[in-house]
């Protein structure tokens, strides 16, 4: 159909896209593997950045100069302004559409501090802000009558042309109810399919769903890749579960303690150097510990209701009368698909935003409160601008035999040998990844993890799943996400290694200083090979 | 907070499996019996922490979110109810989400320059913790009887909306919800007790029902009575 646009993904920016390419004049068509307000967008709890000045003193220009700090010299200049100054009139979009804000006493919407930020920033809906942006963003799709397809696996995407020209002309699915592998065509697609956080298994605070499906496919595809080593560590994931403490109990003055009981860090540095802190006591052989005891009752059942109830459920401890159990945790990835300003891969037809894009707005270190703000502003951009591609571009008939190959390739997958139980090599993958490509890297210890994966990836064949049912395979899909997630971590280590300095979350003890020559953006593509681009 | 070994049995089809399974919350035992015991095993996860709503199940009967159930001997899982099961555990939530459009349960238009206090986000903080799990959904025993019911969480995501000062036209939402919608409800109060967000539906409705009588609609059980109790002409409650 002429004129049309495939956002895959439901979470922030593929419901902000599919609301701006919709208004745009596209038909839109939303295809996500769960369902709407599934997605990782439903546990940001922070806040989302806008220089209001609704709690104090604050501009757009200190917005701008405190993520480019954070960002260590890998982000684009232009690009942060246009966040920063899009943010006010973000807010407004976002407030006038409902979304429940927590409010100040003079009526307005209420602000707080996050690490990295020189004032307080963060707007929020008490630390329920992701979920609440997102149901609201939901049920206004529902208004405009936006067309969902739930419960459907990326597998890859649809491309014609040659090497130097690809264009892309739809998606191709694995329908998890049917089982049927599906072709969607439309002239534009949107990537909105969220970061591989779980390549470190259950060292990471994000949902199971984080496998970078769509970083892997558009990789397939022939997108290039950028700073793909550039992995947030959250300071606070609760010890047993990495599930995760919102950098709003530090904001509001939460401490951080050693087993001694000694404060050791500024709690509301960047989140890189505070991760390293505590890692650094953790090698020490200290447990670590948030305390928020002194905040109060009333506070903290006020304005951060889901830590209290997430520390009594997952750590068995209640924040208000005890101290809570911590460790870093990874939990964002800032490098992505390359995009341009306007959201544009290095194939034609395809855009893409949220964390699966690096958008070069988070660089080397990704501030608090940004990537809500990056969701509202940048998936806007990408609606726009596949909108305004398919409005242009001439439907393509697709004659590959794409959706053949997938049909074999899934039936040879469900014939591999089963010698290796995949799930613990992905928790091996996770366990290594923690170690060896986690906080504090170096070159032996990654050369070791790349020679793990390796050999993770040659003994696929001896893995494939046990469920042979064509319906709800849930084991073939954990197989597919998780032959993703190895796709993708050859690439990240490839990237680690050639960056030899340290860079914000990148952080080299075999060489520990930054390096100008690597005051650059890490670019890699199917040749394997990482190239650096200013 | 130990880790534990527990039996539990799980409807598959049509009959319950036991299982030794292993973990501290329903979901890791779920997680750890298909990695290694049975990968045929079908179930939804997400978040692991409470807020996607991607894993509710019945356990004993109750509506839980499995990431959020403490594993007991002898647990006993289902499916959701009142839903079109799909594979074990996973059902098909398309017809209850649809209760959402339905119900216009959604800001009519984009508004600006709307000023908001403290008390109005109060007002509305908890009905917008839902995260859509169905669990309230599931335990309804009114789709026993009406499938075309809005239902609790669609009323409750109404009730957010008309209690929104931003919204301009909080009347069509009401006359929305007048056919199988308010007055269906028994008041049973099941949708509450099962709601991992600590919402009640059921107060949510009889907020909507008092709105409902105050722009003059009146309670259709009521309307053939003859005397005694009941509503006035005005739509006022007489007693």
């Amino acid at each position: 159909m002429k004129n049309s646009v495939i956002v895959v993904g439901a979470g922030g920016a593929g419901l902000i896209a599919a609301l701006s390419a919709h208004e745009s004049g596209a038909k839109v068509t939303v295809i996500t593997k769960e369902y709407p307000t599934r997605s990782q967008t439903c546990m940001a709890q922070g806040g989302i950045n806008a220089a209001l000045g609704n709690a104090g003193e604050d501009s757009v220009d200190a917005h701008i100069q405190n993520t480019l700090k954070s960002s260590h010299g890998l982000a684009k200049e232009g690009t942060v302004e246009f966040l920063c100054q899009s943010a006010p009139e973000a807010l407004e979009w976002l407030d006038g559409i409902g979304v429940p804000f927590s409010r100040t006493k003079e009526g307005k919407i209420a602000q707080r501090k996050l690490g990295g930020a020189s004032a307080a920033r963060a707007c929020y809906a008490q630390d329920y802000t992701g979920l609440k942006i997102l149901h609201t963003l939901y049920d206004r799709c529902v208004a405009e009558g936006i067309e969902f397809l739930s419960e459907r696996h990326l597998l890859d995407l649809l491309t014609h042309g040659d090497t130097n020209k690809t264009s892309v002309s739809g998606v191709l699915v694995l329908n998890k109810r049917s089982g049927e592998v599906e072709v969607h065509e439309a002239q534009s697609v949107v990537l909105a399919t969220g970061g591989y956080s779980r390549v470190f298994h259950n060292h990471s605070t994000n949902s199971v769903a984080s496998s970078g499906d769509g970083v892997a496919a558009a990789f397939r595809a022939g997108a290039v890749l950028s700073d793909l080593e550039f992995i947030q560590f959250h300071p606070t994931a609760m010890q047993n579960s990495s599930i995760l403490i919102s950098e709003s109990a530090r904001g509001a003055g939460g401490y951080l303690l050693n087993s001694k009981g000694e404060r050791f860090t500024n709690e509301l540095a960047p989140r890189d150097e505070v991760a390293r802190a505590i890692h650094e006591e953790m090698l020490r052989g200290e447990s670590v510990f948030l305390d928020i005891r002194h905040l109060g009752k009333e506070f903290i059942e006020h304005e951060l209701p889901q830590e209290a109830k997430l520390a009594k459920l997952y750590e068995g401890v209640d924040p208000i009368h005890e101290l809570i159990p911590i460790k870093p945790a990874a939990h964002y990835t800032m490098g992505g698909i390359l995009v341009d300003a306007d959201t544009q891969t290095n194939i034609a037809g395809l855009f893409a935003s949220g964390e699966c894009a690096n958008q070069r707005v988070h660089g080397a270190n990704r501030l608090g409160g940004n990537s809500l703000l990056e969701v509202v502003v940048f998936g806007k951009k990408a609606g726009e601008s596949a909108a305004h591609h398919a409005k242009e571009a001439i439907p393509f008939a697709n004659s590959s035999n794409q959706k053949e190959f997938w049909e074999a390739k899934i039936k040879e997958i469900k014939n591999y040998t089963n010698e290796i139980n995949f799930y613990q090599t992905h928790q091996e993958l996770g366990d290594i990844f923690y170690k060896n490509v986690g906080i504090l890297r170096e070159a032996n210890s990654m050369q070791e993890a790349v020679a793990k994966v390796k050999e993770m990836q040659s003994r696929l064949s001896k893995m494939g799943v046990r469920d042979k049912a064509k319906e709800y395979n849930t084991n073939l899909t954990e197989f597919l996400e998780f032959a993703n997630m190895l796709e993708l971590s050859e690439l990240i280590l490839l990237c680690a290694l050639e960056r030899k300095e340290s860079r914000g979350a990148h952080f080299r003890v075999d060489a520990p200083q930054s390096e100008m020559r690597f005051e650059a953006n890490s670019l890699i593509g199917r040749d394997g090979v990482v190239r650096y681009e200013n | 907070m130990g880790w534990y070994v527990m039996k539990i049995s799980i409807k598959r089809k049509d009959e319950f499996v036991s299982y030794e399974a292993e973990g501290r919350t329903l979901l890791e035992a779920l997680n750890w019996l298909k990695a290694n015991v049975d990968a045929t095993l079908a179930y939804s996860s997400g978040c692991r922490s409470s807020v996607c709503g991607s894993c509710a199940v019945r356990v004993n009967g109750k509506e839980v979110l499995a990431c959020a159930h403490q594993l007991q001997e002898g647990d006993v899982v289902e499916p959701l109810q009142n839903v079109t099961i799909l594979r074990d555990l996973v059902v098909s939530m398309d017809k209850a989400y649809a209760m959402n459009a339905k119900a216009k349960a959604h800001q009519s238009s984009f508004v600006q320059n709307v000023m908001l206090g403290v008390e109005d986000e109060q007002r509305n903080a908890l009905q917008s913790d839902c995260i859509l799990c169905g669990s309230c959904y599931s335990a309804c025993p009114v789709y026993a009887v009406n499938e075309e019911f809005l239902g609790p969480f669609a009323l409750t995501r109404v009730l957010r909306y008309v209690s929104d000062k931003r919204e301009k036209n909080p009347k069509e939402k009401i006359d929305t919800i007048q056919t199988n919608g308010v007055w269906d409800c028994t008041l049973c109060n099941a949708c509450t007790l099962v709601c991992p967000q600590g919402i009640s539906s059921k107060a949510d409705i009889e907020k909507l029902r008092a709105r409902s009588v105050m722009s003059g609609y009146t309670d259709p059980s009521f309307a053939n009575f003859g005397g005694g109790f009941g509503f006035g002409f005005d739509g006022s409650p007489t007693f």
